[in-house]
């Protein structure tokens, strides 16, 4: 890391040789590239993160959307039957209504049959299982609509159960804007520690150059002459750490991602990043040398201010 | 910028203290004119160092006036200062060279910071360090350079600029007698090409080889000045010493 930050510092070399060399800049990096790469690192996964479940909850809630679910729950299997057939008559004629389809009980019986522990030959019928419908609306399940759909079932099924798909995962839904919030979080606390580190980090520098400093403001040097050494230093420390960390970031978030992948479920699936995800990781080092620079030049400023 | 006759250099009852110890320099009043060739001395502990930091605007005064150059040194704003610094060259009694840069990127540092492009550097620099001997020395760091040597580093960076005023202290203390007179020839080269100077120095042999010299002499941080030649101080053209006061 050392050696790519000099590296950068070798290709400026001739380049701006019309700044003063003042300080040695050498000097000036020490561990900072390798804290820059960690909070970088740190922050393209919790971005990343973010951004998935962002996805995930967007793909997840355009399927369930329009969904709405009738259940008629009541004991006795042929008036089980005779209420679903009446309520998908009635739903049929709904302006709103897209497609309503009953579930077939087979493929009932195989959903909740794990569930329930039952082996060939259990008696499966005996359970009360409800009798599901799934109906589809033209646009989102509102409050509204899923009330009407309820008052028009229910005059013909009085067992029905009307509920919007969305309701069912809302905790789910929360807890996913919660793990958001928390990404979001991590990331300010990142970028407060980056700032904190590089404030550090610039208060040490500026103490161990501060009688070359000093003569540097006799021989008629400039505040902004004299930070901006401290801002190129800074740049390339945090370049490299910046490239580093979101190598580390990405590997990390591919290889989770291919994991994540081997699952196969289907809220899971909705959790991939789209090309636009990865703009916004890329331009993650970007910011975070933006930051560094900008907090080396506000704290150099504010020192030297109290310089004579 | 100054007029040609205008003082370049005026403080008027300046006192300067540490801290809150006793003052170092008490009462100090006096005019300098620009073109003049002035030597500063004065015991060991006497203030020499401490009227010149005043003058290059490393130290603010605890009271009193100080202009220079025309402007009002005291109010002046932080960020006119680069400006004024730039206006004067300093050697300093302790150097204050830069550790890490070479003998050449040490002198080159007033023109770096003034901008000068770097086409523009290579060779005044290289010239300035031939003239104090060090050609062959030019990348070498201060550290290996002996006393004398890094003296004279200190002095071609405080004149490579040219500035408007040269304030040296004891800036032949390290060197032989044979290189201070060559310095003090440079000193005299440049003032001639109108620059102020203000060289602080015990050396009283030194002080003998510039006649036309004005001498002001400070006492436990006061500046004693018998014959006046420093309140009423020679016209520019007449800078032949203190026989010649001029009423201000
Ligand atoms: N930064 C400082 N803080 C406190 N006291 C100081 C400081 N600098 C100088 N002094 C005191 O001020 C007095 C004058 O010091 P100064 O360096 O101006 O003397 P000088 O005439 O240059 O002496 P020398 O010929 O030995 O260089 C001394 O008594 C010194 O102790
Ligand atoms: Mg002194």
């Amino acid at each position: 890391m050392g050696l790519l930050s000099s590296l950068m510092r070798q290709w400026r070399g001739n380049g701006a040789a019309s700044d003063p060399r003042l300080l040695p800049e050498a000097q000036l990096s020490g561990p900072m590239p390798w804290v820059i790469a960690i909070m970088i690192a740190m922050t393209v996964i919790a971005a990343a993160s973010g951004l998935a479940l962002r996805n995930a909850a967007q793909t997840a809630s355009a399927d369930l959307e329009g969904g709405v679910t009738v259940q008629i729950v009541t004991a006795a299997p042929a008036e089980r039957l005779r209420q679903a057939a009446a309520v998908v008559a009635a739903l049929k004629q709904a302006p709103e209504v897209a497609n309503v389809q009953q579930v077939a009980q087979e493929d009932l019986n195989t959903l909740v049959e794990p569930w329930l522990g039952t082996r060939p030959g259990d008696d499966v019928e005996a359970l009360p299982i409800p009798a599901l419908i799934d109906v589809r609306l033209k646009g989102p399940a509102t409050a509204d609509r899923v009330a009407h759909l309820r008052a028009l079932a229910v005059p013909v099924a009085p067992s029905a159960r009307v509920d919007a798909q969305a309701g069912w995962l809302a905790p789910v839904f929360a807890a996913i804007g919660t793990l958001q919030w928390l990404a979001g979080g991590l990331i300010a606390l990142l970028a407060l520690a980056t700032i904190a580190a590089v404030l550090l980090a610039s208060r040490n520098a500026l103490g161990n150059h501060r009688e070359t400093i000093e003569i540097v403001h006799m021989l008629g040097g400039t505040d902004k002459q004299i930070a901006r050494v401290f801002q190129r230093s800074m740049a390339f420390d945090a370049a490299a750490g910046g490239l580093v960390g979101l190598l580390f970031g990405v590997v990390t978030i591919v290889t989770l991602s291919r994991q994540f992948a081997g699952l196969g479920s289907g809220m899971v699936a909705g959790a991939v990043l789209h090309w636009q995800d990865w703009i916004v990781i890329a331009a993650i080092p970007l910011a975070g040398i933006a930051l560094a620079v900008l907090t080396a030049r506000m704290t150099v400023l504010a020192a030297l201010r109290r310089m004579l | 910028m100054s007029q040609p006759d205008a003082e370049i250099v005026q403080f008027d009852n300046v006192g300067l203290r540490y801290g809150t110890d006793k003052e170092i320099l008490a009462d100090v009043s006096f005019t300098l004119y620009p073109g003049c060739f002035y030597f500063l001395t004065g015991a060991s502990g006497a203030g020499k160092t401490s009227l010149l930091k005043l003058l290059y605007l490393a130290q603010r005064p605890s009271r009193g006036l100080i202009r220079l150059f025309g402007t009002d040194a005291i109010t002046l704003p932080r960020e006119r200062l680069p400006g004024f610094r730039r206006r004067i060259g300093v050697v300093f009694q302790d150097f204050r060279l830069v550790d890490h840069l070479s003998a050449f990127d040490n002198v080159a540092l007033p023109l770096r910071v003034a901008g000068v492009s770097e086409r523009d550097i290579v060779r005044p620099v290289g010239e300035m360090l031939d003239w104090v001997g060090l050609g062959d020395r030019q990348h070498v760091r201060p550290a290996t350079l002996s006393g004398g040597e890094q003296q004279r580093v200190a002095i071609a960076r405080a004149v490579i600029a040219r500035p408007d005023m040269l304030v040296a202290d004891e800036p032949t203390g390290n060197v032989d007698p044979d290189m201070a007179l060559k310095l003090l020839r440079l000193f005299e080269s440049l003032n001639r090409l109108g620059t102020t100077v203000v060289v602080a120095t015990h050396d009283v042999h030194l002080i003998r080889k510039v006649p036309e010299s004005l001498i002001m002499r400070l006492d436990k941080g006061r500046l004693s000045d018998p014959t006046g030649a420093l309140r009423y101080p020679p016209r520019r053209q007449t800078p032949t010493g203190a026989s010649a006061p001029a009423p201000l």
